[in-house]
């Protein structure tokens, strides 16, 4: 189970045998033996009922949390003896996040929210920087909202600024963690088919935590856990 | 501009209130400090101003006779006790050389000949105790602005001709060009003419001082061709004590700094700052306690934000780095508010209060290293206050702040 990149590619996420369990005298094992691969181009979505292990799976392969035991690799380096400011190197490198609640800054402008992580990792602002936050706005069509502060946006719009940011150093992959939790059916619909189109577009592989049965059906691999395994993973 | 400056002020300006708040407070402590300092310094410099302005800052004396003790032929001291004898003004050898040599070592910035006795004024009826004091009035110049004590009159003194205080003229009824009979207690003397009246604003000087040419003092006291004392000013006044002791070490002779003379006076300045020293301390406590306080705060509210940030690639240590440079920039701006409010109340402090003769009675010292210390001091307490906080934004655990966002 879990073998979904063709021979020859290298997979975005490689999961072998992962195991994370929590406390020391009362312990809970939340993930049992995980093994995953995210092939690049993948639009995978995470499904399975509260307490599967879902969000853990997924701090796990965003470089957030170290599993108990097993091994994870972010395009074929294995992460599990790198320090913390190495992981957070590959995390910039590699992964965007996408949250549920857009967690923007309110202090920032939503082209500084858009630009902070490449802020962050080149040390000052830059023209390149600029012009690469301002043509995701564009592609997520708030171009003309590129200075309003993060709380004057809606909430779809600071969803898809959140997408934007996410995607500002072209990461390999997305991870989005209940991204149309908040939002209303109409506006869900939208951000669903914005990660439809930068998927298509971009070739940038997202694995999608979704409790939502219409956002996972859209997307090509639904990988369903139940009680810290993985109950199926189907392609469609 | 750098990312974790970017970001701090971003985070300074999107919560005027409590920036402003803790900016008032830091303004107010930098303000104490300025005050406090500037008033204590201030009537530090005048009161050794006015103790310096009529004395050298180390004087050079052939040392004081001691005692001769005679044995008997069997070798037994014969003298149940022994007594100091009464000291003479007494020249030191080879003064010329001396000077020179004195005038080269480092740190020295003048150098003059004196003699120095005792001598008795007569006027009419009425007599008065004097210290006579020879000198050569272009090299004493040097040493004590004599000038700028003048009242009345000119300061040539040629031949017969004396400088005296305003206590002594109006005691004597005399005036410049007045008259009046010196006698040492050699029985060595004459009548001089008054070439010039000063003020030390002191009575005691202004009552017994009087200066004569250093030839006439030479004859007054019998020793021709000879100086009893060399006096000395400093480059930095706190260096006299030092410098006395080297030159004691050096030549034998007895050299006193101002200091010694002046004791009770350096005590006095002393624990004046010791006591401006522990109040501007608990001032830079209140001080640290304020920022550390409201980064601390900053940091529980920033949390998510600081999480995001982690998660999307930003280091621990630009992370620590946002909250050291708030703490700094907090100072900065913290303590250019205060120097200027604390600027402001030492002036209107110094021209309410004020003597009949229009200088100020509290005179303030605001200089340039008062401002540069305080912002140095500011920036140095801003920064070390938010180390602790910064510590803890960096060690938070992303997952967790995003998770309980």
């Amino acid at each position: 189970m879990g073998e979904s990149v063709p021979a020859g590619e290298t997979p975005v996420v490689q999961l072998r045998g992962v195991r994370k369990t929590y406390g020391e005298r009362v312990v809970t094992e939340v993930l049992k033996g995980i093994d995953l691969q995210i092939g690049p181009r993948d639009l995978s979505a995470l499904t399975g009922p509260s307490g599967s292990g879902k969000t853990t799976l997924l701090n796990l392969v965003g470089l957030l949390d170290r599993p108990t035991s097993g091994t994870v690799e972010i395009e074929g380096t294995d992460v599990g003896g790198l320090d913390d400011g190495d992981r957070t190197g590959l995390r910039a490198a590699k992964l965007g996040f996408v949250f549920q609640f857009h967690h923007l800054m309110p202090a920032f402008t939503a082209l500084e929210n858009v630009a902070m992580p490449l802020l962050a990792r080149h040390g000052r602002p830059a023209p390149w920087i600029r012009e690469r936050a301002l043509a995701l706005l564009d592609e997520v069509g708030l171009a003309e909202r590129a200075r309003y502060r993060a709380t004057d946006l809606s909430g779809g719009q600071a969803q898809r600024v959140a997408i934007a940011r996410a995607l500002v150093a072209e990461p390999a992959l997305v991870l989005a963690d209940e991204p149309t939790g908040n939002l209303d059916t109409e506006t869900s619909a939208q951000v669903v088919e914005l990660l439809e189109r930068i998927n298509a577009r971009r070739g940038t592989a997202f694995l999608i935590v979704t409790h939502e049965a219409s956002v996972a059906e859209r997307c090509h691999r639904i990988v369903h856990m139940v009680d810290g395994r993985i109950d199926s993973d189907r392609r469609r | 501009m750098p990312f974790p400056l970017f970001v701090a002020l971003r985070y300074l300006r999107d919560q005027p209130l409590q920036t402003g708040l803790i900016l008032s407070g830091i303004g107010v402590g930098v303000a104490v400090i300025i005050f406090l300092s500037a008033l204590i310094t201030g009537l530090q410099q005048s009161i050794i101003e006015r103790t310096l302005g009529s004395q050298a800052h180390v004087v050079v004396r052939p040392q004081e006779e001691s005692p001769r003790v005679h044995p008997d032929a069997g070798g037994a001291l014969v003298s149940p006790s022994v007594e100091q004898p009464p000291q003479r003004v007494r020249p030191i050898d080879g003064w010329p050389d001396l000077r020179d040599e004195l005038a080269r070592l480092p740190g020295v910035s003048g150098v003059a000949p004196t003699i120095n006795g005792p001598a008795i004024a007569a006027r009419g009826g009425g007599s008065v105790a004097l210290a006579v004091r020879g000198i050569e009035p272009a090299s004493y110049l040097a040493i004590v602005d004599l000038e700028s004590r003048l009242v009345d009159g000119e300061l040539e003194l040629t031949g017969l001709q004396a400088a005296v205080g305003t206590e002594l003229a109006r005691k004597l009824g005399i005036g410049v060009g007045g008259r009046i009979r010196i006698q040492t207690t050699g029985e060595r003397g004459g009548v001089y003419t008054v070439a010039a009246i000063f003020d030390f604003n002191s009575v005691s000087l202004n009552e017994s001082l009087v200066f004569v040419s250093l030839r006439t003092a030479q004859t007054l006291f019998g020793i021709e061709g000879g100086v009893s004392a060399l006096e000395l000013v400093t480059e930095d006044i706190f260096a006299a004590e030092a410098l006395a002791a080297r030159i004691r070490d050096r030549t034998g002779l007895d050299a006193r700094s101002w200091m010694e003379q002046n004791g009770d006076l350096l005590v006095g300045l002393r624990s004046q700052s010791m006591s401006s020293i522990m109040i501007q301390v608990f001032v830079i406590l209140a001080v640290a306690l304020g920022i550390a306080s409201v980064l601390a705060v900053s940091v529980v509210q920033k949390a998510r934000e600081v999480g995001i940030l982690r998660a999307t690639g930003t280091r621990a240590g630009s992370i620590t780095q946002i909250f050291l440079v708030q703490g700094a920039l907090l100072g900065a701006v913290g303590s250019i508010a205060g120097i200027a409010l604390g600027t402001a109340l030492a002036m209107f402090f110094a021209s309410v209060a004020r003597n009949p003769d229009g200088s100020a009675t509290f005179p303030v010292a605001l200089t340039g290293w008062l401002y540069g210390r305080s912002v140095i001091i500011a920036m140095g307490v801003g920064v070390l206050a938010a180390v602790l906080p910064a510590r803890d934004a960096s060690r938070m655990d992303p997952a967790t702040v995003i998770r309980n966002g």
